[in-house]
């Protein structure tokens, strides 16, 4: 059981939420996940760290609410228990050596690229942010991104705010201004990281993405996490989630994501439904 | 003390597989205690006693069946206790045929005594009717980190709480007991069962801390740095592995860790559960252990109308148990032996509508002694299914032995232990089940349990003279 410190909404879908989880904290990394399960008879779910503080001894997670088991996390509040929650699993990002970085961060994505912008910044490495969102109402961290970057890029899809257009765009106009990147990071939907690794690679810059698949236990035992990248099997859970963008079959995984669609469709009515009555 | 000189055992009675199919009740129901006494009285109490010598935790079976047999159950229990810490476990789920049962000497003439019935009998009897809490060792001040609350850190903390250790279990999931409760299903192995013997141990003063990664949160050397004097491995088998045919990313193919999981662990069975699970018609399982049979027997029971075991060698060559093997016959499983699935085939959204397969047949015998299954030429088939469980054994998790330095394993990941009692290549570190042997079974993971129990033991008190 670990207890919701603060909680706050970023947007009307997406959430934030600090928790008091000590041993966590101390050893937690960017690109690392943990699994949390709401209550008792909850999924469990991962979700990547989207900060931390050893002294606090808390650990940030923002989610986005999109079924059932986001739902159930968000019916909890500040003061209010998590009924588990677990890690840090998975492969921290690699950081070292990086002089000149672009992070693409796509929607409720840049809550995971934010921490890993913020440790190359705190490394002395250039960071280049590129955000994208829907719209303005959506939009998220842009505070803590300027902070942690020396050139930010805000994107939406209809142009309510910052430039109208896709990440892609902004990325490459980056590209052809000059700037030569060591790596591009990319996080966000799969179609995004798939088209943002399709123009790096015309470029030839390593691009590394952080991948989410469905996930069970997140140790290493299920294998329902496997992808295909450069041809092998790999598990998210134990060889991730980081991996190079270039390598990864994306049509595969998003393939594989939608394995539940129709059940998460009865889930999340059904918690609505639940939510409605109370 | 009469003695019943029929040459069968009593059988077990058994819920009809017509009805049990359907539901996920346990499905051998157990001997009745007139049944029991009468059973025990078959034992012959050998002097030489080749079941014990055959017990993997080397339980003193003659000791335990004659207390049976003059209705003392809890005499009867507490032998059988002394020596292993999960009797109500091991009563299911041992290859008894292998082990104790395999060695008796009623079995030359006829059956063996049915020692594992009984010792589920007297399991079971206990549970039901004792109230009475066991008492709490005198602490010896030592304290005994153990990682993975499965059957092989349980039965170590068992032993080493009993003898004084302050004990913790560490373990991943959020739920202790291991391949116990994620992945042997509710009707071989009823989950009270397992949490009775879990809260046991604890009443012996084990503490369990679930939702701990070991390698991750904390490494085996912050163990030792946290005042442990010995840490015991029984971290348990890994990753899934795969055939590495086409088509085994398609959606609809899982490999039986997530299967069972889903359906055991995260309770997918139950009706109103949040756990997605596919709802199958067909389902080929791939591989012939008891995992295999568990997957099956457990799609069966989800509804699935069609499920095949696909095997490459044939049905003599099944490393499943005979009971489990028959008991998926009776329900209705389809044995496809002397198969290989060599592609799976999907639909146009990526759902598995079907499994290429080859024959085999048995060639000259390999390195394991076993026949070589070989391709039949021109043979290739399609079998018309919509899921596929891959159950073809683990590779070991990289966790533990990725974060401790100095902890040797071997080609395959496992970890390398000298000799029988589970010492790593690390002082004061022991190992032991699947960990170190790769997949295997239950009854040895407790056994290495209790093995390296005694050699903590007597580590811990050399190094104090």
């Amino acid at each position: 059981m670990n207890k919701i410190i603060r909680k706050k909404s970023l947007n009307p879908t997406v959430s934030l939420m600090e928790i008091e989880a000590p041993l966590i904290a101390r050893k937690a990394e960017p690109g690392q996940f943990i699994i949390f399960r709401a209550k008792e008879d909850s999924e469990r779910v991962p979700l990547t760290i989207a900060d931390f503080d050893r002294e606090k001894g808390t650990v940030t997670i923002i989610y986005q609410i999109v079924g059932g088991s986001t739902m159930e996390l968000d019916t909890l509040n500040e003061g209010e228990y998590i009924h588990d929650f677990v890690g840090p699993l998975g492969q921290p990002s690699e950081t070292e050596g990086l002089k000149k970085v672009a992070v693409v961060g796509g929607g409720v994505g840049c809550a995971i690229a934010y921490p890993i912008a913020k440790k190359l910044s705190a490394l002395g490495c250039e960071v280049h942010s590129v955000v994208g969102f829907r719209n303005k109402d959506l939009v998220i961290l842009e505070d803590e991104f300027k902070a942690a970057s020396k050139e930010l890029r805000m994107m939406t899809d209809d142009g309510s705010y910052g430039t109208k257009g896709l990440v892609t765009n902004a990325l490459e106009e980056l590209i052809k201004e000059g700037n030569q990147y060591d790596e591009v990071i990319a996080i966000g939907p799969l179609i995004m990281m798939k088209f943002v690794c399709q123009l790096t690679k015309k470029y030839d810059i390593k691009t590394v993405v952080s991948m989410n698949p469905i996930m069970i236990d997140g140790t290493g035992m299920c294998g329902g996490c496997r992808l295909t990248v450069g041809g092998e099997t790999k598990f998210a859970c134990v060889d991730g989630p980081d991996f190079d963008g270039h390598l990864v079959d994306f049509d595969e995984a998003m393939h594989r994501g939608t394995m539940y669609r129709e059940f998460e469709t009865h889930a999340r009515e059904a918690s609505c439904n639940l939510l409605k009555q109370q | 003390m009469p003695k019943n000189m029929d040459p069968k055992k009593s059988p077990m009675p058994v819920q009809d597989p017509m009805v049990r199919r359907n539901n996920f009740d346990e499905v051998a129901l157990g001997y009745s205690y007139e049944t029991a006494v009468k059973e025990a009285q078959r034992c012959l109490n050998c002097k030489n006693k080749p079941c014990t010598t055959a017990c993997p935790v080397s339980i003193d079976i003659p000791a335990f069946i004659e207390r049976v047999a003059n209705e003392d159950m809890e005499g009867a229990y507490e032998i059988i206790s002394r020596s292993s810490s999960l009797p109500a476990v091991c009563g299911r789920v041992c290859p008894q045929e292998n082990q104790c049962e395999g060695k008796c000497v009623r079995g030359i003439k006829g059956e063996s005594v049915g020692i594992g019935r009984l010792e589920r009998f007297v399991a079971d009897y206990h549970r039901e009717h004792c109230t009475e809490k066991p008492a709490v060792p005198a602490p010896n001040g030592h304290k005994v980190a153990i990682i993975g609350a499965g059957p092989s850190g349980l039965t170590a903390a068992g032993d080493l709480a009993k003898l004084g250790y302050k004990v913790t279990i560490y373990e991943a999931l959020h739920l202790a007991g291991g391949v116990l409760v994620y992945g042997i299903p509710e009707f071989r192995l009823p989950k009270v069962i397992v949490q009775k013997e879990i809260d046991n141990l604890k009443a012996l003063g084990v503490d369990i801390e679930t939702n701990m990664v070991i390698g991750k949160v904390l490494t085996v050397d912050e163990l030792f740095e946290m005042g442990n004097e010995a840490v015991y491995i029984g971290s348990g088998a890994g990753l899934p592995r795969f055939m590495n045919i086409p088509g085994e990313s398609l959606k609809g193919v899982y490999s039986a860790n997530e299967y069972l999981t889903r359906i055991n662990l995260m309770k997918a069975y139950k009706k109103g559960s949040k756990t997605p699970i596919r709802h199958s018609k067909r389902v080929a399982v791939v591989g012939g252990g008891n995992v295999a049979m568990d997957a099956a027997r457990s799609a069966k029971r989800m509804g699935a109308e069609e499920v095949y075991i696909v095997y490459r060698r044939g049905m003599e060559e099944l490393p499943a148990r005979k009971e489990e093997v028959e008991h998926a016959q009776e329900e209705g499983i389809i044995f496809k032996t002397l198969t290989n699935p060599i592609e799976v085939l999907g639909d146009e959204n990526g759902e598995v509508k079907g499994m290429k397969c080859i024959e085999m047949e048995l060639g000259e015998p390999d390195a394991s002694g076993r026949r070589r299954p070989v391709p039949k030429a021109d043979s290739e088939f399609v079998l018309d299914i919509d899921t596929m469980i891959m159950s073809i054994g683990t590779s070991p998790n990289p966790l533990i032995r990725s974060t401790t330095p100095g902890l040797e394993t071997n080609k395959h990941g496992c970890i390398v232990t000298d000799g029988d009692n589970g010492l790593t290549s690390r002082e004061g570190v022991y190992a032991g089940g699947d960990a170190v042997t790769g997949a295997a079974t239950v009854i040895l993971a407790m056994g290495a349990g209790k093995a390296a129990a005694k050699a903590i033991d007597e580590y811990i008190k050399s190094k104090g003279e």
